[in-house]
């Protein structure tokens, strides 16, 4: 008995350790970036900027930012839920929908170095968009694509079966029941499909620099080149020019990454308290 | 369902007429639908020619052996990578992707586990609704901000930790292996959490009513019978530490050489790509940097399929 004690305690330790190194190393993360990088953090340098330069403010690549989750979101999310609903809705098991499910499994899998070297052959010079909002925006709806054809499902999948038959009990066609009944009550986990897309793209570098480049300029159209504020990061920190600048930008990316997940986690607990 | 008409007659054929059209427009939106689905399919489709035929002619004009574990030696002088001289060898970008890989696998599923099993099964309610969220939020800090990190932070400590006598300053395999293990832990605790929550209430209660502690049932019978939940949760996590770029370049000092030692400057092969295709000129060069990506994508589609594999052992 004293034995089974011993190494039962031994084993809660390590338990209780690996959970303090977890949470603690997400704690130190957070807290010497942004207390290093808050007092750094002004309206000027969120709003100013002087071409080519990389001491100045951060607009641009705050632009470029929006502009490439703008038409990802735009092209992603309408082929994603429509993937979504055929899976769940339409789709008999069988060979496709196992090849369907195994492809989008396969391309959460690939690495965003080689979306960005497909980007760069198909995109940038293939199809002649360049280096440009619209050449990031296409790879990235590509690597996006499984987030969003996954929570979109669970939260079709989530929906009763129950509203599904009533609906279709009642006259309504299949259409009409996905339209009317299935897609309102999922409607908060597609939210959340596109609020988790929009953090992997705030997020990602590799694909981008290397499909909308690295150019220090406001785009001021889709085919224009750009940096995104990711991309911005990654200079500051390479070349480390201004540790200042470089810490205020790190502070505004994980703001926004905990806004983000705020966000995610009002949506998913409004989904699990509706449909329960 | 709009109108309601009187003559049972009239209404019959209403619906014949609208259901007509309606059927027609269903199939057309299914259709719409299907091709949606097919997205996934298409798009690895031409994501694999394109990095295959961009990249393909390359490694067989160096010589795929050649080209993965060659080595040049000219005049007592080994060349791993010359392109000016058209040398490409990307042994040691392959070895140094395998090495900090392990070493993030070594460090981050033993934590990643046990910090599940902590979330999972010990940790009372109201911290899990800190933990989670917190893991969560580990997932979604961007990977610049981990390299960032890492630079300021992780390679300035192991440069303290040899003395100083670091050639690379502290950017070292060590210093690659440190931040993927943070990297790669909340795919490891999210996808073991969600294994662990599977096993059925009944082995649980059925241990503890042999007499078992907790902590045996834990260790006894609910992890092995979550065993392949969790290798997936490893095999996931090997892909994304494999696959990482940006967190890498910053802190593993990416110089072309041998990895000997863990406090050894590395280059793996996701940063290799990377910088050099900034710089590289068109033809061989560029071409077998595709090569690089080649090597890569076949590495992470083994995974996949080995995820696969077992997912579908679990589901039957």
């Amino acid at each position: 008995m004293k034995k089974r004690n011993l190494s039962d305690n031994f084993m809660k330790l390590f338990i209780i350790l690996s959970s303090i190194i977890t949470l603690g190393t997400m704690i130190w993360i957070l807290i010497y970036v942004i207390s290093n990088g808050i007092a750094h953090v002004s309206w000027e340098f969120l709003t100013e900027f002087q071409e080519g330069q990389i001491e100045g403010g951060i607009f641009p690549y705050i632009i470029s930012t929006l502009y490439i989750i703008f038409i990802t979101i735009l092209i992603a999310t309408p082929i994603g839920i429509f993937s979504a609903i055929y899976l769940v809705e339409y789709a008999k098991p069988g060979k496709i929908v196992r090849i369907i499910r195994f492809a989008t499994e396969s391309l959460a899998g690939i690495p965003s170095i080689v979306f960005g070297l497909f980007g760069l052959i198909f995109f940038v010079t293939m199809l002649g968009f360049r280096w440009s909002m619209l050449s990031g925006a296409l790879t990235l709806s590509i690597m996006v694509l499984p987030t969003v054809v996954r929570t979109t499902e669970e939260s079709l999948k989530a929906v009763p079966n129950i509203y599904r038959e009533g609906s279709l009990g009642l006259g309504a066609s299949k259409l009409r029941t996905i339209r009317k009944v299935i897609l309102p009550s999922a409607l908060p986990g597609i939210l959340t499909a596109v609020i988790l897309s929009i953090g992997r793209i705030i997020g990602e570098t590799a694909a981008v620099f290397l499909t909308a480049g690295t150019a220090k300029a406001l785009p001021k159209s889709i085919m224009d080149g750009g940096r995104t504020l990711s991309v911005h990061m990654y200079y500051l920190a390479k070349e480390g020019i201004s540790m200042d600048k470089a810490y205020a930008t790190a502070t505004v990316l994980i703001l926004v990454v905990i806004v983000i997940n705020f966000i995610a986690n009002k949506l998913a607990s409004r989904l699990n308290k509706k449909n329960s | 369902m709009e109108r309601v008409d009187n003559s049972n007659i009239s209404q019959a054929s209403l619906n014949m007429k609208k259901s007509k059209s309606t059927v027609l427009w269903e199939k057309f939106v299914e259709k719409i639908f299907f091709i949606s689905a097919c997205m996934a399919i298409i798009s690895i489709a031409t994501i694999t020619i394109f990095i295959f035929a961009k990249g393909g002619p390359a490694m067989l004009e160096i010589g795929i052996f050649n080209f993965m574990f060659g080595t040049t030696e000219l005049g007592g002088k080994v060349y791993l990578w010359q392109p000016g001289a058209d040398i490409y060898h990307i042994i040691t970008m392959i070895l140094s992707s395998i090495y900090i890989t392990l070493g993030a696998i070594i460090i981050g599923v033993p934590i990643g586990i046990l910090t599940a099993v902590f979330i999972a099964e010990i940790a009372p309610k109201w911290l899990v609704k800190i933990m989670k969220p917190a893991v969560e939020l580990l997932a979604g800090i961007p990977s610049v901000v981990y390299g960032f990190f890492g630079l300021i932070i992780i390679v300035p400590m192991i440069y303290e930790a040899y003395g100083r006598q670091l050639k690379g300053g502290g950017n070292s395999m060590l210093a690659a292996i440190i931040i993927l293990s943070i990297m790669i832990l909340p795919t490891i605790i999210n996808i073991s959490i969600a294994a662990i929550k599977a096993v059925p209430i009944e082995y649980k209660e059925g241990s503890l009513a042999m007499g078992a502690t907790h902590i045996q049932t834990i260790f006894k019978v609910m992890i092995p019978a979550a065993k392949s939940g969790i290798f997936a949760a490893v095999i996931l996590g090997i892909g994304r530490a494999i696959g990482e770029t940006m967190a890498v370049i910053l802190v593993a000092g990416n110089s072309i050489k041998f990895p000997t030692s863990i406090s050894d400057s590395v280059r793996p092969m996701t940063a290799h790509i990377a910088l050099e295709m900034s710089y590289a000129s068109p033809g061989l060069h560029e071409n077998s940097l595709f090569a690089t990506g080649i090597v890569l994508f076949v590495f992470i589609m083994l995974l996949n399929i080995a995820l696969n594999f077992i997912t579908h052992k679990v589901g039957e």
